[in-house]
């Protein structure tokens, strides 16, 4: 929920997502976002606890894990694992959906997304998360939106290299 | 766009991931980035990097950072990055920040130019890449600088932008309260926003802003609920559509919103049934996100001022939800359960049988989840039940977090329901055994405490019973292998205060295994403690009943190694042992009664019993007490802890390793066997008490004279042993070596100035222990040496004698220094004679003597062996070491005590958890409905069999099937003819790129389900 509940775990201040972890099957990283501080040591030391955890768990159990105070929803996709660390008192289900809400977007952007799109654009996965989660908190229930927002920023970017394409191609041409 | 975007983008990069995701093993995984983090590393600092080129260079640090590895040394150029102007690098730079920095970084404050301009850009995307990195990085000290921009930005014609803005501040709220205060009404105003993404960010924060204060904002219901019920209703755009639910994201904040303005209150509850029942009937339950809302309306309707029908609905939900085959819905259901029968116990009843399945579930997630509900529901009826299976389930565990959560919650269950003192102890041994360490000891306290004084009735024979079930209980736990210390403190405690109460055992009996205890734990000092002196009570029972004591050789064997321990607590409680057993019957019984452990302890602190003794003193003449500040010469003598003491000496072993070589040249230097002891002689002038005697009353009027012993003497002994200085010593040192009297004066003012060297001669020379011994060594010399005392020397010293010379010797160099400094005159001073070694070998050996010695009073034996530091004062003098663990006990008795509960004994069915007949379970309409992920058909149309000829079937490709929820959300359009055209068009890739992506993967290695990586492969099934 926020402050004032999360109190009891040393990770604390205001994040209702406290990270976002993408996990392989054979338990390597693809993504991983903290909300909330982690040093770098306890980083690995939460992505090999919770990789454990979720990768030995069965296929029919529930998709939630009580983890040190917090709560930890996964869903597997495919090769993939997507975890999200919340509070105790937030909706299970609704996390759940979140995480949904999530790879639908990447679906639809990729266009039948795989691991493979993720391993090597992992950059482009994390500005979408960062369109769907602003600050720890579910922001669009828009999917268009997102999508809206993320190809602007492509055209911009592709607008760019056509720029510099053709100034290398005038420079090109000048220098002839 | 497509995701060949970033195949190309850099062959090094791609070669990168590709050998990562090739490596067999974490080793090698390891290499392979140490590599790239020294490639980078150089690279990164080369002059011209291309900017393109460094981008690149950023986006393979954050995955090195992301695989756990340390990218510090780069931070600065992610930094850099934000400060381009093409937004395709600042954006990556704002990235890469936003990953690597936390809010407190000290790099944080090079960015803070940059946001702040780039959030008055004309882009919209500029401004919402700053606000992005504004919501992760800013802190209190540096929200000011951009909060006017911020701000600003509410104003903007992009509903995009509004909204991050409107999430900063909500994160500025959250991070700093003060800063954003003066805008709380803005958020008011936010609500009303045009567009609902902005509307649903000012949520969040009103969500926060409720949580702090639910009152000032319970004006605003209504618009809650109106907005609520719009959504509901389906009026927003269909772009918030999720899954044919309207917004439900928008719903769910709402819902939390509104439990936290009911609760509690009647008029402003009543004004949400009408909507709350809309959200009910509408939500679709046999979606995901359907039972989401469904959830949180119980969770809601639960919170709020009760209305029963709506509590009806959602007793019916949580019904469904338990029947559910699905664990989630399980899993929610247990929750909501545990929600429904706070307002409504009786609920309970009908889903016994549903909650049996889920405790008994091999999920470990829903099994906790279930004890979770059992907690709440726990009754004096059911505690053992509960309790029974709280305990089998922490067997299973074997993290310390959860054992401790639920051990605390068991210790919590069984002190308040407990329907027996004996099942309590029961059960108390058995959280002992599982959680052992991780058992407060508060909680052992409180079980000796139970024990001590019984049902709280005045019914004795019950309570001996307890007390022999738990004897024999503790007898019979004693034989595992492996207890943890608390638990075996208790049994210590009680073994030693009733194991020979009722008879049934001898007392050799129990010593034997308290010895036994003692020995199968060298290493635990408080185990010990609690053993000796359980046997110091049965012996102190036998001899007060008149038996003769004849301690077993093992026993024997375990108090000489206690009386040669490195820990006083322990040498004094063997020598207290050792002292009781040569007293008489009436003593004992006085010092140590039977079943006294919960009497009252008066202490005099007066010694008003002394008074006579007092009296008669001094009418014989002696001196009237002083108080220690009004002695001359005293102030500087602190009756310190050892902890200061040696802190002090270790702080002045600096000096020591200086010194030698001033003191070594004078001409005197010629008498080298003298040498090594002048300031050790310095320090123990004396063993004789009436030369000191003598010797204060020649300085100064000194009350130790004339106080015996009792007080003072402890005192006494601090000083000469730790205490840094003490007048008396040195002049006792003038008079026994009279060739210094000259230069006393000036090593007055070398000793009082510096006032600790003999601490630094003292302590060097000996550890801890050795002073209590020492003190009753001055008492009482016995120039006796025993091999008593060399094993003392060995075990204190960690060697022989000699090497307690040797430290001495170096005292000796380390005091002559600063005689050296003030006064060079000190270098005259002539050799000591050497027989200080011989003396204080000799008071040594006393000690060990002169304890044992049985014919000296108790009372005052007794004190001299208490702890040095704590100007303990007692009256039932030997006794104070057993109370001394009661402590705890003698406190204002809490809860755990007398529990009068009455001794109903619950049927260990666990159907007596409820008190109705057991529902059959049947699966409910839930059951049936298929999971929104578990939709799977035959796809059947061209694009999927053209990319399931490449082994790539899409889920996407859906969209011909008309009954699936994913129709609408790929926005495909219903029907077999239009779904090929959709989805080729929507699924980017095209046979050539799937083969491609295909192909790649092979490449890399990176195709684990074997054939198809497409995240969404399950959804088939």
């Amino acid at each position: 929920m926020n402050c004032s509940v999360t109190g009891k775990t040393p990770i604390i201040i205001g994040w209702r997502i406290h990270f976002v972890l993408l996990i392989s099957r054979q338990g390597k990283v693809r993504l991983t976002k903290w909300y909330s501080p982690y040093s770098q040591k306890e980083r690995t030391k939460v992505i090999r606890e919770l990789s454990g955890m979720i990768l030995s768990r069965g296929p029919k159990l529930c998709n939630f894990i009580e983890w040190r105070g917090l709560k930890v929803v996964y869903k597997r996709y495919a090769s993939l694992y997507f975890c999200m660390c919340v509070d105790t008192e937030d909706n299970e289900l609704e996390t759940l959906e979140i995480i949904h809400h999530y790879v639908e977007i990447l679906d639809r952007y990729f266009g039948n997304v795989c691991e493979l799109d993720l391993i090597f654009n992992f950059h482009k996965a994390y500005y979408i998360l960062d369109e769907v989660l602003i600050a720890g908190e579910l922001q669009e229930s828009s999917k268009k939106s997102v999508a809206r927002v993320i190809a602007a920023q492509d055209t911009l970017i592709d607008n760019a290299k056509e720029q510099a394409n053709s100034l290398s191609n005038m420079i090109a041409q000048a220098t002839k | 766009m497509s995701s060949q975007g970033g195949w190309g983008s850099s062959k090094e990069f791609l070669d990168l991931v590709k050998s990562i995701g090739e490596a067999k093993s974490k080793a090698e995984e390891e290499r392979i980035v140490a590599a790239e983090i020294e490639m980078l590393k150089r690279r990164i600092v080369e002059p011209d990097v291309p900017r393109k080129k460094m981008k690149e260079y950023i986006i393979r640090l954050v995955y090195v950072e992301m695989l756990g590895h340390d990218a510090s040394f780069g931070y600065i150029q992610a930094v850099k990055m934000t400060h381009d102007d093409n937004l395709l690098l600042k954006r990556s730079g704002y990235l890469a920040v936003t990953l690597f920095l936390n809010e407190d970084h000290d790099l944080i404050i090079l960015i803070v130019n940059t946001i702040q301009k780039d959030l008055k850009s004309d882009n919209y995307l500029v401004c919402c890449a700053a606000l992005t990195a504004v919501c992760k990085l800013l802190n209190e000290e540096t929200i000011p600088a951009v909060l006017p921009q911020v701000v600003e930005l509410l104003a903007h014609p992009k509903e995009l932008v509004r909204k991050k803005a409107v999430m900063a501040l909500h994160r500025f709220h959250q991070r700093s309260p003060s800063s954003v205060s003066h805008l709380i009404p803005k958020f008011r105003q936010i609500l009303c926003d045009k567009d609902p993404s902005v509307m649903s960010a000012a949520l969040c924060a009103l969500f926060d802003l409720v949580t702090a204060d639910a009152n000032a904002y319970r004006n605003l219901t209504t618009s809650f609920v109106s907005i609520l019920k719009q959504v509901v209703e389906h009026r927003l755009s269909k772009l918030f559509d999720y899954h044919r639910t309207p917004a439900p994201f928008i719903q769910i904040k709402i819902l939390k919103i509104l439990a936290l303005l009911g609760a509690g209150e009647k008029h402003t509850s009543e004004n949400m049934y009408s909507v709350l029942a809309e959200v009910l009937k509408r939500s679709d339950a046999a979606s995901n996100i359907g039972n989401a809302i469904l959830y949180e309306c119980i969770c809601t309707i639960t919170t709020i001022h009760a209305s029963p029908r709506l509590l009806e609905v959602a007793a019916e939900i949580t019904s469904r939800f338990l029947k559910s085959e699905n664990h989630n819905y399980k899993y929610m259901g247990i929750d909501a359960l545990g929600r429904v029968i706070k307002i409504n116990p009786d609920f309970a009843e009908q889903h016994q049988l549903a909650v049996i399945d889920c405790l008994e579930d091999p999920d470990d997630t829903l099994k906790r989840k279930t004890l979770d509900l059992l907690y709440k529901m726990t009754k004096s009826s059911n505690v053992e039940v509960i309790v029974e299976h709280m305990i089998s389930y922490m067997r299973t565990l074997n993290d310390a977090h959860n054992k401790t959560e639920l051990a605390s919650r068991v210790i919590e269950l069984a002190e308040r329901f407990a329907p027996s003192n004996q099942w309590f102890i029961q059960t108390m041994n058995q959280v002992f055994e599982l959680a052992g360490d991780l058992v407060p000891p508060k909680v052992a306290h409180d079980l000796m405490r139970l024990l001590a004084e019984g049902a709280g009735e005045d019914d004795e024979e019950a309570d001996s019973l307890l007390r022999s079930s738990a004897v024999e209980s503790y007898l019979h736990v004693l034989g595992e292998p492996k207890l943890p210390s608390v638990l075996l403190q208790v049994i210590c405690w009680v073994l030693g205060e009733y194991g020979t109460a009722d008879g049934t055992h001898s007392a050799d009996d129990i010593i034997g295994r308290l010895c036994d205890v003692a020995e199968s734990h060298p290493g635990d000092i408080t185990v010990k403690g609690y053993s000796i002196t359980a046997i110091t009570k049965i012996c102190a029972f036998e001899i007060s009943a008149g038996r003769q004591v004849d301690l077993i050789p093992e026993c024997r064997t375990f108090i000489e190694d206690l009386l040669a321990s490195h820990s006083t607590d322990l040498q004094q409680r063997a020598y207290e042992l050792q002292a009781i057993l040569a007293l008489s019957p009436e003593t004992v019984a006085n010092i140590l009664p039977m079943d006294a452990s919960c009497e009252d302890i008066e202490v005099d602190r007066n010694l008003s019993f002394l008074n006579e003794f007092v009296e008669s003193a001094a009418a014989n003449g002696a001196r009237s007490y002083m108080p220690e500040n009004e002695r001359s010469g005293m102030s500087t003598v602190v009756t310190g802890t050892h902890e200061q003491l040696e802190s002090s000496a270790h702080a002045l072993r600096f000096e020591a390793y200086e010194v030698p070589k001033p003191a070594a040249p004078p001409p005197i230097a010629a008498a080298p066997a003298a040498l090594p002891f002048p300031d050790f002689e310095e320090q123990k002038p004396e063993s004789s008490r009436s030369l000191r005697k003598q010797l204060a009353a020649d300085r100064e009027p000194d009350a130790d004279s004339l106080n015996p012993e009792i007080v003072r003497l402890r005192l006494d002994g601090v000083q000469k042993k730790w205490g840094r200085y003490s007048q008396p010593q040195s002049s006792s040192t003038s008079t026994s070596s009279l060739d210094r009297r000259g230069d006393h004066g000036s090593d007055q003012v070398t000793q009082v100035g510096g006032g600790h060297r003999e601490a630094v001669a003292a302590s060097s020379i000996e550890s801890g222990p050795v002073s209590e011994l020492r003190q009753i060594e001055r008492k009482k010399p016995q120039p006796e040496i025993s091999t008593e005392k060399q094993r003392l020397a060995a075990s204190l010293f960690g060697g022989p004698t000699a090497s307690g010379r040797f430290s001495g010797s170096g005292g000796a160099k380390v005091s002559s220094r600063p005689g050296t400094v003030v006064q060079p005159a000190e270098k005259v001073l002539p050799p000591r004679p050497s027989s200080g070694g011989s003396k204080e070998k000799a008071s040594d050996a006393g000690i060990s003597k002169q304890i044992a010695a049985p014919s000296i009073p108790a009372p005052v034996d007794l004190l001299d062996m208490s702890d040095d530091n704590v100007p303990r004062v007692m009256t039932t003098a030997p006794g104070n070491d057993p109370f001394k663990q009661l402590e705890g006990l003698l406190e204002p008795v809490t809860t755990s005590s007398a529990l009068p509960v009455p001794p109903q004994t619950a049927s260990m069915d666990l159907m007596s958890l409820y008190d109705g007949n057991p529902a059959p379970s049947a699966t409910g309409p839930v059951t049936t409905v298929p999971d929104l992920v578990s939709i799977a058909a035959p796809s059947s149309s061209s694009g999927a069999s053209q990319s399931s000829t490449n082994g790539f079937p899409s889920l996407m490709d859906l969209g011909d099937l008309s009954a699936s929820p994913f129709v609408e959300l790929t926005g495909s359009v219903q029907g077999q003819a239009s779904s090929k055209p959709m989805s080729q068009l929507k699924k980017g890739p095209s046979r050539q790129d799937s083969l491609q992506k295909d192909a790649a993967s092979r490449h890399v290695g990176v195709t684990p389900t074997g054939t198809n990586p497409a995240l969404f492969q399950d959804l088939f099934g």
